[in-house]
């Protein structure tokens, strides 16, 4: 079992982790029967596969059925520097083994990222059976494979650098379960079920978009099995947010298209532009709250220690301070009747750093979906909500704000959401447009077809051969 | 420099309120089921004593545990007819984070010193309720409970802990604080709940603590329930627990009469007058009325009510207590006197200890035991003085027993008397299991017995001295100068030396887990409390949540 799992971490040689492996690979699989895409375990799969980090090894494409996928252990190739460039550690050698002063916040930095790994396969187990195109249905079996991979590059850190208790973790990892009753995912955003495409496209944006960042922050750790690691799965991490975002821009131009013909796009199955709005406040709001919240003493804590960096810490243009003890960030707020500046220690406010790396590059993620009703010579547009409406972490949690991030009341708010956010209708007429369509070259009424296709292949290409 | 050195302390706060009630209740919430009892903590996040920090996660401060101790005390006397009493949130996967940590370290160094020694003075009140009030306390932790708050837990009868794969216990002090789980979590880990001390000591430095399965496997807690069987299996353990057809009447505890008044604190039957320059405070107590005292007690005791005397001076003194620790730290040094007839003291003793099996009687003695347990935690020297007027007899010579020293006045024309009762040899142990008198003669077990309490003798000045009951009897000639050297020197030690000296000396005789924690709340914690690495510039305690990370002084003792 252990000759065919891809590696660049010795494996052959490494007793420990084979033998940790060897216990843990019999309970993914069966997790991954259980959880992984219902009704398609049978079916051939045209995947990539990654079996090494260089140019060649990177992007192999063949058919596959999903439980004889080939997931493998990657770190990027090493770092340019050889030293801690941030925090108080600066200088110091990179860590090659967990130092015992930093396992605890380690160990909850690498959990807490794990732990979301398997959870969104669980979340899209059902997406499947009303999937747009062949490639679409390939495209989310692709990401859902790399989510599990990105479990084994977790896995992989509990089992080597963690001991008996990183693989208590890592056992931990496969018995949560989405949205399960008595044994949750730990973040709240993982535990609510995406039951159609238009959430998938939205989490793939925003939610895996805030993965890109976390794991970019985690990518500049003095840890450095954690920083190669992340490093890589940012590769991979790339394309679920590209499946997220040319979707969005795909249903938009479908809707855009209905409108210049001066059809109602719900009359024909597709989907309002105001309804594709609404899932986007929804789906941005909730990975906003994912970065926790902006002034947070883990956050300086994991910075101090050089855990955790901000995003692209080592470029100096960007920050010729990589200590961060004497600035502070400033936080707009409503108090007690005007508007004030939160001074928050640097330190303390790096989540919010990296909340504001994040919201600026899903309004270039806007512009983009935006420059396509603009093609079709359509005055809407999509916009993105504010960081302050309706948060339930941080220092906006609580307190009544509207999408546009003006104070507002309790009464305005209620009266409001309807239109800021779906309603049980804005569901409903969505997962009536979700009419499965596994015709090679056909593509479902809502949404348009993608440019191109993948892996050297054309659109009408047989992405899945059922069995 | 002295000056300024005491005005920068109490008086630099608004002052405690040190009485609650469940209408005024800001965290928690008191639910009565017939005859069981939710106390359920929802703690509001800017409702703290102080200002300055927010009470996040279900963290506490003084003003929630004044409200657990009135709850405690409260289930007691009003509800008899609970037999269990379940401690649980209203939170989410969250019971309780423990003491709020910028509260902490905003904190005074004596305010520290006694908020926790009051938290764990209401932890075991709820331990004694277990015991002897027949509520059998019952922890559902329905999420994280670190720190206090699982030291809260710990203070039950069992610990049930919701087992969804993520809630933890957890005493993350150490590694995060650079503290002690010092408010009884350490000795009750493995003193009561017997967890081996190589477990207790991955656990104690396990910043993210112990989940569900191994959690019971280590004793930490009880038992563990998934989600979706939780209030179930609790209301389950609950109808196993509760003792059905309790027909006893609960008497309500009415709000204490209390006024302030400049340097005064003036209650029903007893007056606390401070004199600041001296740092001396005056505690005098008001025998009963003889009228109280010739009537007997109603075939139903609880009739007597919350007026009733022994019921009402011991709340007001428990009351006064806390009002010294908290809003007069820079008081060193407690007088008490009595005035009143001796002869009524000791016909109310009589009552109080009549009827063995009577739940009110024997809440009363219950109550009037910790609060002479609180008088002697109290970090304060204490003299007891007894003059031609005082009424020191029975159980109101406890008091005097519980002082560090006591002065009778030796006046033929005048005369003072004590009176002990059996009450005095064993109805209010002192937290070392022994009676006070048992404990003053502890190298000699037969004295307490020649003095054959049960004929409730009567001493004089000249007896009580040779009878070893008191520390001084100087005659009339000679007491005025006699009490105020001895006032004024005791004032002038350092209160260091005093607190050390006062807590070495009022505990002799055996340790029970009680005696430990406090033993070791008071030298370990509250030296930790002290060094550098924990509230120093650099230490754990002052730069958690701040961007700096801690540096330590790596030398060990």
């Amino acid at each position: 079992m252990l000759d065919s799992i891809p590696n660049n971490v010795n494996l052959e040689n490494n007793p420990k982790l084979q033998r940790a492996l060897q216990r843990w690979n019999p309970n993914f699989l069966d997790w991954w029967r259980e959880m992984g895409p219902g009704g398609f375990q049978e079916d051939r799969i045209y995947l990539r596969t990654a079996i090494g980090v260089g140019q060649g090894g990177w992007a192999n494409y063949d058919y596959v059925t999903m439980p004889e996928y080939r997931w493998g252990i990657f770190l990027a190739n090493p770092r340019q520097g050889e030293t801690i460039h941030f925090g108080d550690h600066v200088g110091v050698p990179y860590w090659d083994q967990v130092p015992g002063e930093h396992r605890k916040d380690l160990r909850r930095l690498v959990v807490t990222q794990g732990d979301t790994e398997p959870a969104s396969v669980e979340q899209q187990r059902l997406l499947g059976q009303c999937a747009p195109s062949l490639l679409d249905l390939r495209n989310l079996f692709q990401v859902n494979v790399e989510e599990a991979r990105h479990l084994w590059a977790m896995v992989y850190l509990l089992h080597s650098y963690f001991g008996v208790d990183g693989r208590d973790e890592a056992e931990e990892m496969l018995e949560r379960r989405s949205g399960h009753p008595d044994r949750p995912r730990i973040l709240d955003a993982f535990n609510k079920p995406i039951s159609d495409w238009l959430a998938l496209f939205c989490f793939t944006t925003f939610t895996d978009r805030d993965g890109k960042y976390q794991l970019a922050s985690l990518a500049e750790s003095g840890f450095d099995p954690l920083a190669r690691t992340t490093q890589f799965m940012l590769m991979e991490e790339a394309f679920h947010m590209a499946v997220g975002e040319t979707g969005i821009a795909r249903v938009i131009k479908r809707t855009a298209e209905l409108m210049r013909e001066g059809k109602d796009p719900e009359s024909v199955g597709a989907i309002p532009l105001p309804v594709v709005q609404r899932y986007v406040n929804e789906w941005a709001t909730a990975s906003y709250d994912l970065f926790g919240s902006e002034d947070s003493s883990n956050a300086a804590a994991f910075f101090a220690a050089g855990l955790k960096g901000r995003y692209q810490e080592s470029d100096n243009s960007r920050y010729p301070d990589h200590v961060a003890l004497d600035d502070v960030f400033e936080a707009k707020i409503f108090e007690e009747g005007s508007w004030t500046t939160r001074q928050i220690p640097l330190r303390r406010a790096m989540n919010a750093c990296l909340l504001d790396a994040y919201v600026a590059d899903c309004k270039r993620v806007l512009e983009r979906w935006n420059a396509v009703l603009k093609e079709h010579e359509l005055s809407e547009r999509i916009t993105l909500p504010s960081v302050r409406f309706g948060r339930h972490m941080g220092i906006y949690s609580g307190q009544c704000y509207d999408i546009e991030g003006n104070p507002s009341d309790e009464q305005t708010l209620q009266s409001r959401m309807v239109d800021w956010l779906p309603s049980q209708a804005d569901y409903d007429l969505v997962k009536r447009s979700m009419v499965p369509v596994y015709e090679p070259g056909k593509i479902a009424n809502w949404i348009a077809p993608q440019a191109k296709g993948v892996g050297g292949q054309e659109l009408d290409f047989e992405y899945v051969q059922f069995h | 420099m002295q000056a300024e050195a005491i005005s920068e302390s109490s008086a630099s706060r608004p002052l405690l309120e040190t009485q609650s009630h469940p209408q005024q209740y800001k965290h928690w919430k008191l639910r009565v089921e017939g005859p069981a009892a939710y106390l359920i903590l929802d703690v509001q996040e800017g409702g703290g004593y102080l200002p300055g920090y927010a009470l996040k996660l279900n963290s506490y401060d003084i003003s929630v545990d004044v409200e657990l101790a009135d709850a405690v005390t409260r289930l007691r006397f009003e509800h008899p007819e609970v037999s269990v009493v379940v401690l649980t949130s209203a939170r989410e996967r969250l019971f309780c984070a423990g003491a709020n940590i910028f509260m902490l370290r905003g904190a005074s160094h004596p305010f520290k010193v006694n908020f926790c020694k009051y938290t764990n003075e209401t932890r075991l009140a709820m331990e004694e309720a277990s015991a002897h009030s027949g509520q059998y306390y019952l922890a559902a932790l329905n999420g994280l409970a670190s720190g206090g708050g699982y030291e809260l837990a710990l203070a039950c009868k069992e610990i049930h802990l919701i087992d969804d794969h993520s809630s933890v216990v957890s005493l993350p002090e150490i590694p995060y604080l650079g503290v002690l789980p010092g408010t009884g979590g350490l000795t009750r880990l493995v003193d009561k709940r017997h967890v081996r001390r190589d477990l207790a000591d991955v656990f104690c430095t396990l910043a993210e603590g112990v989940k569900g399965r191994r959690a019971m496997e280590w004793n930490l807690v009880d038992e563990v329930h998934p989600p979706s069987q939780w209030e179930e299996m609790i209301a389950k353990r609950v109808a196993e627990l509760v003792r059905e057809g309790a027909t006893q009447q609960g008497i309500a505890l009415e709000p204490l009469v209390k006024e302030r008044r400049g340097n005064e604190i003036i209650y029903k039957h007893l007056t606390l007058s401070v004199e600041p320059d001296a740092r001396v405070a005056r505690l005098t107590l008001r025998g009963p009325a003889t009228s109280t005292a010739e009537t007997p007690l109603p075939d139903n005791a609880a009739q007597a009510g919350s007026g009733w005397y022994p019921l009402a001076l011991f709340r007001e003194l428990d009351d006064v207590l806390v009002e010294l620790r908290f809003n007069f730290e820079e008081i060193g040094l407690i007088l008490i006197r009595s005035e009143g007839e001796l002869e009524s003291v000791m016909a109310l003793d009589r009552q109080l200890r009549a009827r063995p099996d009577d739940w009110f009687l024997r809440e009363v003695r219950l109550l009037i035991g910790r609060t002479l347990k609180r008088l002697e935690l109290t970090a304060r020297s204490i003299f007891t003085l007894i003059e031609g007027n005082s009424c020191f007899g029975g159980f109101l010579f406890e008091l005097a027993l519980a002082s560090d020293r006591i002065y009778m006045r030796d006046d033929a024309d005048d005369p003072a008397g004590i009176a002990l009762s059996p009450l005095n040899e064993g109805a209010f142990p002192m937290g070392n299991g022994l009676s006070r008198l048992a404990q003053r003669f502890c190298g000699n077990p037969e004295h307490p017995r020649r003095l054959d309490t049960g004929k409730e003798p009567h001493l004089s000045a000249q007896q009580a001295l040779d009878a070893g009951l008191v520390t001084a009897a100087p005659d009339e000639l000679d007491w005025e100068d006699e009490v105020r050297l001895a006032i004024e020197e005791r004032t002038s030690l350092s209160p260091d030396a005093l607190t050390g000296m006062e807590a070495s000396l009022r505990f002799a005789g055996p340790e029970t887990m009680e005696s430990k924690i406090f033993g070791r709340l008071s030298a370990w914690q509250n030296w930790i409390f002290q060094r550098p690495n924990a509230t120093g510039e650099r230490g754990a305690l002052t730069l958690y949540g701040e961007p700096e990370r801690p540096r330590f002084d790596r030398h060990r003792t």
